[in-house]
């Protein structure tokens, strides 16, 4: 598996850090118990098309948004996301 | 057929062609008490388990392809009760009883040896930890010894004991720990099963779930027609949060591909099972003389039951950090199986929300040693409607109330355990 980077190039996986599914949002301050628990412990586990978040920590160190099959690895688009890691960790 | 010494006789005389199928290749019947969905070691042992233990002998097992050919052909072969926290200790002790038991309890020869498990440590902190662990296991029975440099060096004297930055300082040992067939832990189940009735029912893949008026599960919808069942249960760890789906639930777990990997054969080498504190690899040998190793995950989401050249790189620097006289070893086959990853890292046993439906689940790559513990719980599960007091921490709810069981603390984050 090799990530086409928006500012890098074609890059191999090794350079890249995996944050998972893009979908999570991570919820208000004042939500409910099941929103939370919806947030860090549920997740679709998509079998097909996904989008998620991947760090190109040993290049450009950008925040990207890729759209993978989790069938076949294959990568339909890859996007700049910047900061879209720290929306999921933080509102 | 009852397999012996005398049976084996039997057969030698005549030539070898006088041996029966192993199970019953079977036609699905319209209806069963108990209807488990997935043909690999977990969901064959359940049946065995229901029909031996619990009374239950009108049971299927649904299989989408060939049993086995799922974790249950992919995985390692290591069996090992060292887990340090409750729920998983006094869980895997259960196993590895059974594990020892097991031969006879088939009928089957499925190579069980208890060649020990080694965990090497690294540091003064690693030996600490290892050495609570030891005692948390000391303490509910299980054998644990902690080994100090020179007891390590007599017993594998070939590491790379002086590495600098990882120094190999000790070990924690069990010997009933080791290895065992994985095919034929599959066969021994499907025989001993099949044997009691079970019917064990390949290329059937599930579809659908059969709903009554309350929502209570009431049968599968079948690539082979339509089963009506009094209870389900899944055991398809890989393909968990697919199958639930049908039922409208979603799972805290994430799919995620496992590497393993077998050298060329070489002369007797590794007594046991080793693992490497610094990294992560593990390595045994097979009988057959490959060297059987694997380390992490791959660290994203998949289905595809193959990895990428990353983990390979980091499980092989492993391999070398301990042993560097394997470098000129070839790498004969390398595959990838995919793991029910839960969120704290622990599995789940449980009923669903849902009634009639059984969950057996969230295995990470832990679930070939918890193969004949997992049946006898799950059939105990499916069979009297309450936890087995073993299993009894493994719901399904507790990631809402926050009673994980998180053996390597690492968080809601599944691609670290």
């Amino acid at each position: 598996m090799r990530i086409t980077c928006p500012f890098c190039g074609e890059r191999e996986l090794g350079e890249f850090t995996y944050l998972g599914d893009a979908k999570p949002v991570r919820p208000a301050p004042g939500a409910s118990q099941d929103e939370v628990y919806d947030y860090v412990y549920l997740r679709d586990n998509v079998a097909g098309a996904m989008e998620e978040n991947w760090y190109h920590g040993g290049g450009c160190r950008a925040w990207l948004r890729v759209t993978r099959n989790t069938l076949t690895h294959e990568i339909s688009s890859v996007e700049p996301a910047a900061g879209a890691g720290a929306r999921q960790v933080v509102k | 057929m009852k397999y012996s010494i005398f049976s084996l006789a039997r057969a030698a005389l005549s030539g070898h062609k006088t041996w029966q199928r192993t199970w019953r290749d079977a036609t699905p019947k319209d209806r069963y008490d108990v209807v488990i969905i997935g043909g690999g070691g977990h969901g064959l042992a359940t049946a065995w388990f229901l029909a031996s233990e619990f009374g239950i002998k009108n049971v299927a097992v649904l299989e989408k392809g060939w049993i086995g050919s799922g974790n249950a052909g992919r995985n390692t072969t290591i069996i090992r009760s060292n887990y340090g926290l409750p729920g998983n200790t006094g869980f895997y002790e259960l196993s590895m009883k059974l594990w020892e038991r097991m031969e006879q309890d088939l009928n089957y020869n499925a190579m069980v040896s208890q060649r020990g498990v080694i965990n090497l440590y690294h540091s003064d902190a690693q030996r600490d930890a290892y050495a609570r662990r030891g005692n948390t296991m000391r303490i509910n029975g299980i054998d644990a010894e902690l080994l100090d440099l020179a007891a390590v060096k007599k017993m594998i004297p070939f590491l790379n004991f002086d590495n600098a930055r990882f120094p190999v300082q000790g070990g924690l040992l069990q010997r009933r720990g080791g290895t065992a067939r994985h095919d034929a832990v599959v066969w021994g189940y499907a025989h001993a099963a099949s044997e009691l009735g079970v019917d064990i029912i390949q290329n059937c893949e599930v579809t659908g779930f059969v709903r009554d008026a309350n929502g209570k599960v009431t049968g599968v919808e079948t690539s082979r027609g339509r089963i009506g069942a009094g209870k389900v249960g899944m055991a398809v760890a890989g393909s968990s949060s697919r199958v639930a789906a049908m039922a409208g639930l979603r799972l805290p777990i994430e799919s995620h591909v496992l590497q393993a990997f077998v050298s060329e054969a070489i002369k007797p080498l590794i007594p046991g099972v080793m693992t490497f504190g610094a990294g992560h690899f593990y390595v045994s040998q097979s009988d057959k003389g490959g060297l059987v190793f694997g380390g992490d995950i791959d660290g994203y989401n998949s289905y595809a039951q193959r990895g990428n050249m990353p983990v390979m790189e980091d499980v092989c620097e492993g391999g070398m950090a301990l042993m560097p006289m394997i470098g000129r070893v070839r790498l004969l086959r390398q595959w990838g199986g995919i793991m029910d990853m839960s969120m704290d890292g622990s599995p789940i046993i449980d009923k669903t929300p849902i009634d009639g439906l059984y969950l057996n689940a969230g295995w990470c790559y832990g679930g070939f040693k918890a193969t004949p513990g997992s049946g006898f719980v799950f059939a105990h599960l499916l069979a009297r409607d309450e936890a087995h007091k073993e299993a009894a921490r493994f719901r399904l709810d507790r990631f809402r109330t926050g009673a994980v069981i998180d053996e390597k603390g690492q968080g809601a984050q599944p691609n670290l355990h």
